[in-house]
């Protein structure tokens, strides 16, 4: 670099340096610049969440709220209703959060307190690649791997041993809720195990060292110290996990069947609210019809809302209750 | 439609957008990586229907070839965003499998509808008989059956009315797998409106569509690949595919009984049958159904796939490289050669010549070109 230049860039640092200090330490731009950043944020939900229910008044005017619980899908007859598709996404979140949960704090509590080093930095980064593989991926790999090899012969034993439980019911056909579910909880295992891990990590030592010298085993230091005092972490983490769960769409697509019967049974096939918006949205041919699958995705939006909404306050219940617990 | 464009511009324009701040900064966004088109090429715009897509591609492709200044850019997403951007004048021509309905008439203005190829749709299946071989002859499928299975109404595989076609073939007594199409799609469109035009039962059931209302909800698997794959996953199933995908995969699949109650195989040849029988006057819309066709060699089971084009173009340039290619389309033998090597079936000289009077009558802002 020249002399010369290297002088301009000098003086033009210092006329900003000046400008830093006539504006309070460049504290009155921060504070503007993060309130920025807020408010893009809020405006980004309140304007997905309008221009969603601005996109739907035919569907509205023509079904109202019977829309949430018909479950009459029909293009030809211009007949639409979310229920299948509301119950689907619900069950495999649920069933997905309720595989992945133990084993991913499972994971996370091995690498924060059990692990020797030498296994943690490894096995991290690769849960951390984990969270990184595209979804379709995981559709194909569900698809020819997954469901052949391990939800196939595990539907079809839970069927022939527990088949009087309705959930349990016949018939098989590879592709079902279950193997959706599976899918998911490997997908959000990733999230909610890396997140834990962090969350364990940044306990303090001496909560540990506490523990110990009033003579718990490491079982107990674990249960009811680390994880109560880590507790709106874990739930945070949880949360994103279900977040990821409601809203997957391609490899849930592949591997559930898409099919629209209300069955209590978690072998049989099933449809999510992403998946119908998926398969259908493009050959999507009358208004009326386009319209109504937008209204699934608003039904989708203000479903993570409410489910995030609980959560939050679960969280903070926990935050507030929290230390005085890990005290006594 | 006008929501459903703005939707999809959005996400082009995301896309866009990504894509431009992912080029590197050292060469010029506008340098493309093949044979630069010459000063003056025209691009072209279309959207549409995704199941003539490969041979859309491979003809534009060949195209180029032939008038250097034009330049085809083809996005195939679905028969309904082709209308769409059609009626709202955002592409120069559509694309479509599904025939207008009268109120997509009314809403695009003078639009008409070109058939260039046609696409036939076969019965595929994966069943073990009771040796436990699996069954890799072709199995006869009488004339109401495949609507029979799709209607709940023929269970099993050892039904009598299976049995006595195939008499040959130890049909297990084993319970149907019923797989379709779980996106909407061109090849269910046809499916159904051949199943409805064998079935009264069927047309007043589910009807036909792009995306129906199944009697049996069965398996859907997204795409020919996910229907393949949930048939092959399922002792048992039956599905439908496109035929050029059955054969390109070495799929095993079914005769059907025609309308004239013979046994038919599909192949090139049945389908250019099934039009020509009812290709002799395609009326002014050029827009027919061709399920079920009568002959004694038709195979019942295929469509027609359009382009959309007005019949009074606004930019005179592009309109005029639009008719120009619809012409080599249906006149070339190199653009015939094209779509039998991709295993689409070419039109019947009945029905191109038909189809080549319409597009004479094309003009530009009132004038012919």
């Amino acid at each position: 670099m020249s002399v010369v230049s290297a002088a301009k860039k000098r003086s033009a640092v210092s006329r900003f340096n000046a400008l830093i200090r006539r504006t309070g330490h460049g504290d009155v731009i921060f504070r503007a610049l993060t309130i920025l950043a807020g408010i893009a944020v809020l405006g980004t939900v309140l304007a997905t969440g309008y221009s969603l229910w601005d996109t739907t008044p035919l569907p509205r005017e023509k079904f109202g709220l019977g829309f949430l619980w018909s479950n009459d899908w029909d293009p030809v007859r211009e007949e639409f209703g979310a229920l299948p598709f509301i119950y689907g996404t619900l069950l495999t979140s649920v069933l997905a959060l309720l595989m992945a949960v133990p084993v991913g704090v499972g994971i996370a509590i091995f690498l924060a307190e059990l692990a020797p080093d030498w296994v943690r930095q490894p096995v991290g980064y690769l849960i951390e690649l984990l969270a990184a593989v595209p979804s379709v991926i995981f559709g194909l790999w569900a698809l020819y791997v997954l469901i052949p090899v391990l939800v196939k012969p595990t539907s079809e034993f839970l069927n022939t041993n527990l088949g009087f439980l309705p959930i349990f019911a016949g018939p098989i056909f590879g592709p079902s809720r279950l193997a959706a579910s599976v899918v998911l909880s490997v997908m959000i295992l990733p999230t909610i195990s890396a997140l834990c891990r962090d969350v364990f990590l940044a306990i303090p030592n001496a909560q540990r060292e506490a523990a110990l010298a009033l003579g718990a085993t490491k079982w107990e230091m674990i249960s009811q110290v680390l994880v109560p005092y880590g507790m709106s972490g874990i739930l945070g983490a949880i949360i994103l996990g279900l977040g990821r769960a409601l809203g997957e769409t391609v490899a849930v697509t592949m591997v559930i069947g898409n099919n629209r019967d209300l069955t209590s049974s978690i072998l049989h096939p099933g449809y999510t609210m992403a998946s119908i918006i998926a398969n259908e949205f493009a050959e999507a041919t009358y208004e009326l019809y386009v319209q109504s699958l937008v209204e699934i995705g608003l039904i989708l939006f203000v479903i993570t809302l409410i489910l995030n909404s609980i959560a939050r306050l679960l969280v903070w219940q926990v935050a507030r209750r929290a230390p005085t617990e890990a005290r006594a | 439609m006008f929501n459903k464009f703005f939707l999809f511009t959005a996400l082009l324009g995301l896309i866009v957008l990504a894509t431009a701040c992912a080029s590197p900064t050292t060469a010029p966004s506008s340098a493309q990586p093949t044979a630069a088109p010459k000063a003056g090429a025209v691009t072209i715009n279309g959207a549409g229907a995704t199941f003539p897509f490969p041979l859309y591609s491979r003809w534009f492709y060949d195209y180029a070839f032939v008038d250097t200044s034009a330049k085809f850019n083809y996005q195939s997403i679905g028969s309904g965003g082709g209308i769409a951007q059609i009626t709202a004048k955002t592409v120069d021509f559509g694309a479509s499998d599904a025939i207008l309905t009268d109120a997509q008439y009314t809403a695009a203005k003078n639009i008409q509808m070109i058939p260039t190829v046609a696409g036939a749709i076969v019965p595929v299946y994966n069943i073990k008989d009771t040796d436990g071989k699996v069954i890799i002859t072709t199995l006869q499928f009488p004339y109401t059956s495949l609507a029979d299975i799709y209607l709940g109404k023929i269970k099993k595989w050892d039904d009598p009315v299976l049995k006595n076609a195939n008499p040959n073939i130890k049909l297990p007594s084993k319970d149907i797998a019923v797989v379709r199409r779980s996106d909407g799609s061109g090849t269910t469109f046809a499916y159904t409106d051949y199943l409805a035009q064998v079935s009264a039962e069927w047309k007043e059931k589910a009807g036909s569509a792009s995306s129906v209302k199944w009697p049996v909800e069965g398996i859907g698997g997204k795409g020919n690949e996910g229907v393949a794959a949930m048939v092959g996953l399922n002792d048992g199933a039956i599905g439908y595919v496109e035929f050029a995908y059955a054969k390109q995969n070495n799929l095993v699949f079914g005769a059907v009984q025609n309308k004239a109650g013979e046994f038919v195989k599909p192949s090139i040849e049945a389908v250019q049958a099934a039009m020509a029988e009812y290709g002799t006057n395609m009326g002014d819309k050029l827009a027919l159904s061709i399920a079920n066709a009568p002959g004694k060699t038709s195979w019942p089971i295929a469509t027609y796939t359009y382009l959309l084009v007005y019949m009074d173009q606004t930019d005179c340039v592009k309109g005029k490289k639009v008719v120009d290619f619809i012409k080599w389309v249906l006149s070339d033998a190199n653009a015939e050669a094209s779509a039998k090597s991709l295993d689409y079936i070419p039109l019947p000289d009945s029905v191109k010549k038909q189809v080549l009077d319409k597009v004479s009558k094309v003009t530009c802002q009132g004038k012919a070109f």
